[in-house]
């Protein structure tokens, strides 16, 4: 196994010894890891000296391995030998004007120029002000129809473009274009002061704040040669479960509201509040900004807050179990959820979905279980027992895991710790070096990369978002499906549009 | 005269019975709901802002909201509101009343189609088939009513010596008849668990997507003429339901506006305790309608012998 070097999550390596393999190489010790339980974590190129180079994560079961090399302007495609490559590829291509040679879907991610300045591989010309020059995949008949919608939406959502081709209400293929929230982070964040890091990651998506500024936090952590007490990670991980359980509650809510049965997408709408308010409780913020810092947390929880936390714990937990019975028992409900927008095992593989969609169709990957970070390699793991990959799994996870953060979180109370304060400075960091870290932040496993420059500077800040695995899933999901169900398949995937974009 | 007071009075009085489902719903949700006289509000906000139109529509979209107002409001006239007599009345005017919503659909249906907008053609799709669909049960309950009380006139199956009503010789029947037409209300009206006029999500709707493109005083004369076509259904009922005769008009139009309230009740109920169905079961549901209707037409075959 020379060809991949086995790292851990948060522990940083020096970038020499990451393999530098032959591009033929490359591709096979990828192609044949995937083909092997292998799954893509980061795969991304990056500009070192004067060779662009490429690097990929990859996990299988609970290792993490890295490899890379250096690269022209093509390469062979990888998503033809196996589709986990797919959205990497296309990525690559459109950041750094590389082309992966027989890619079988080689079109632009988020219609941006890419960074080195070379030669556009989709000959896009960015001056224009309306993406859409593009092709979609078209169905041709005589009773074919198709559907665009958004990217301006109804309902107070993000922007994202879904073509539909139909025959009649059936959809044969749904195609997403995202792409219009791109803010260019990846690009600004190794220029940026090293404290405005978490700032920034904080930002990335806004209902991931904790999952990726944890990330952000570890990566600097391991690079930095940080430190960080137990009673920090406690509240680390009680923040994290907090997050994952406001967007879970409001997403049964949700998911309630869109098959028109009121009563719990109402008073789910309240209970999500009441969560979002223990956030508040944890660092005086409802979305958890300003909590994690480099080296620890910014606000230390005394005994008064875990008093507080118990006390509304005790009150809601009733609460939302009384909802969650109400809604999954009403059989119209179940009617709507069941076998409406599968994802079978084998292709949810094939795609590499993570997080709860991925769990809600048999892929057992939780990376607080096998990367564990913080406090949960002390803590138990949910296993969820509905497989079906339809919506009503989705849903089903989401109610376990709702009740499962609450065990952890009263757990972790009764853990007792001092800490300090922590506040953000300028750090320095280990030059020429690597690292990588992996979460499970409410979505499924958020990852970040930082690679160092000679001096200590950030020389590539890769972000990866669990949307961008779990998008092509929900249009997989649409396949034969009514497309009056698009709304509420939408809803059981819930992705981050600006996650996406970044 | 009564009649036209009546008449006017269900023109009027058509706003304010939907404020009755939303209080509902609202309850169920453990809300406060909107005012009761939120609709109201809402069409007069209407009227006084502007229309917009899409430079690629023609006249027929214009011509889409006045029609089906004009339409609903016309049906109201063959009509015996809370016990007068209809304004209008004649031999087979049942068909023609039937038909004034059709015609008011239709000019909907068009309208929506002229905006070219796929949404729009998707939801004018759905709800011609369901409509036909609906128009099954409908026709059949007529069928029903011509075999028991031999008239072809709307106001005429409520009058006379041997007028329909559940309290009759009949009414183990008409039980069937109003759970049908119950569901063909909620068919027609485009309510939970056929369709959601709650729902922003225009994948999912069947009638509100066809009306996305009208703005301002024709939104509102859409919103009318579904107040109109609501209260028509909810009526129909209402005079199938009705116990008592009383002289005085109006304790009469008490009690009959009194039980359409609990119509309209009805359906706030359903709304907050089902979901919506899958939209390929939606034909089962309607279908079950005619089921019902077919089997007590069975049943008017003995009682007539």
């Amino acid at each position: 196994m020379d060809n991949l070097l086995k790292i851990e999550n948060g522990k940083p390596i020096a970038r020499t010894d990451i393999p530098n393999l032959p591009l033929e190489g490359f591709s096979q010790t990828l192609v044949d890891l995937a083909e092997n339980d292998g799954f893509v974590v980061q795969m991304f190129a990056y500009e070192d000296g004067k060779d662009t180079k490429l690097l990929a994560v990859m996990r299988q079961k609970r290792d993490l391995f890295v490899t890379g090399c250096s690269v022209n302007k093509e390469f062979d495609s990888l998503t033809s030998a196996n589709e986990k490559f797919h959205m990497f590829e296309r990525e690559i291509a459109e950041q750094y004007g590389i082309r992966p040679l027989n890619h079988p879907w080689l079109k632009m991610v988020r219609y941006h120029a890419n960074c080195t300045g070379a030669q556009d591989v989709f000959g896009n010309n960015y001056k224009e002000e309306i993406p859409g020059n593009y092709p979609y995949f078209q169905v041709e008949g005589e009773d074919i129809h198709e559907v665009a919608v958004g990217p301006v939406h109804a309902g107070i959502i993000e922007p994202g473009h879904f073509r539909f081709q139909c025959i009649g209400e059936v959809v044969l293929h749904l195609e997403i274009q995202l792409g219009y929230q791109h803010r260019g982070v990846e690009k600004m964040l190794p220029k940026v002061p090293k404290k405005r890091l978490p700032i920034i990651c904080e930002t990335i998506a806004g209902d991931t704040t904790i999952g990726h500024n944890l990330c952000c936090c570890q990566a600097i952590e391991g690079l930095a040669g940080l430190e960080v007490d137990e009673e920090a990670r406690v509240v680390r991980t009680i923040a994290l479960e907090l997050e994952r359980m406001a967007n879970h509650v409001g997403d049964l809510g949700a998911l309630s509201g869109d098959v028109a049965f009121n009563p719990p997408a109402n008073y789910f709408g309240r209970l999500r509040g009441d969560v979002l308010n223990l956030s508040q409780v944890l660092c005086g913020s409802r979305m958890g900004r300003g909590l994690v810092r480099p080296g620890g947390v910014a606000y230390v929880l005394k005994d008064e807050q875990r008093q507080l936390l118990r006390d509304k714990i005790a009150e809601i937990k009733p609460e939302i179990e009384h909802v969650c019975d109400l809604l999954f028992t009403a059989n119209t409900v179940l009617a709507r959820f069941e076998d409406t927008g599968k994802v079978p095992l084998e292709r949810a593989e094939k795609l590499g979905l993570v997080g709860y969609a991925g769990r809600a169709s048999g892929v057992g990957y939780d990376a607080r279980d096998s990367f564990p970070t913080e406090c949960y390699a002390t803590l138990p793991v949910n296993r969820n027992t509905m497989t079906n990959g339809d919506v009503c799994s989705r849903a089903t996870v989401r109610r376990e895991e709702i009740m499962h953060s609450f065990s952890l979180i009263e757990t972790l109370l009764d853990r007792k710790g001092d800490t300090e304060a922590v506040f953000m400075k300028d750090y320095k960091l280990s030059p020429s070096s690597f690292v990588v870290t992996l979460n499970e932040g409410w979505r499924g496993e958020v990852s970040h990369c930082i690679l160092t420059d000679a001096t200590g500077g950030i020389l590539r800040y890769k972000v990866k978002d669990p949307s961008f695995h779990n998008w092509t899933g929900l249009a997989m999901a649409l396949r034969n499906e009514e497309i009056s169900e698009f709304p509420l398949c939408n809803k059981s995937f819930n992705l981050s549009y600006c996650g996406f974009d970044l | 005269m009564e009649s036209i007071i009546a008449y006017g009075i269900a023109l009027l009085a058509a706003p304010l019975f939907p404020g009755f489902i939303l209080k509902v719903k609202a309850f169920f949700a453990g809300k406060k709901g909107p005012p009761l006289l939120i609709k109201y509000y809402t069409v007069l906000k209407l009227f006084r802002k502007g229309s917009v139109y899409s430079t690629s529509t023609s006249f027929v979209f214009r011509m889409g909201p006045t029609v089906s107002f004009v339409t609903a409001a016309m049906a109201l006239l063959f009509v015996p509101i809370a016990g007068a007599s209809p304004v209008l009345s004649f031999h087979g005017d049942v068909i023609v009343l039937f038909y004034l919503f059709g015609l008011g659909r239709f000019f909907t249906v068009i309208a929506a189609l002229d905006t070219a907008s796929p949404f729009e053609g998707m939801g004018a799709a759905r709800e011609v088939y369901f409509a036909t669909l609906a128009e099954a049960t409908t026709f059949s309950i007529l069928v029903i009513f011509f075999r028991l009380n031999g008239a072809l006139s709307f106001g005429e199956f409520f009058a006379g010596t041997n007028p329909i009503t559940v309290w009759g010789g009949a009414g183990a029947l008409l039980l069937l008849v109003i759970v049908s037409l119950f569901m063909v209300l909620l068919t027609e009206n485009s309510r939970v668990p056929v369709d959601d006029p709650a729902t922003h999500l225009e994948l999912t709707m069947i009638h509100e997507v066809m009306i996305l493109d009208h703005s301002g005083p024709d939104l509102a004369l859409i919103e009318l003429g579904a107040f109109f076509k609501l209260l028509f259904y909810a009526a129909f009922i209402t005079c199938i339901v009705q116990p008592l005769q009383f002289t005085s008009p109006w304790l009469h139009a008490l009690l009959f506006f009194g039980i359409m309230g609990l119509i309209y009740v009805a359906v706030g109920i359903t709304e907050s305790i089902t979901a919506r169905l899958k939209m390929n079961l939606v034909p089962k549901f309607i279908l079950t309608s005619f089921a019902l209707v077919f089997f007590a037409a069975i049943l008017t075959t003995r009682v007539v012998s």
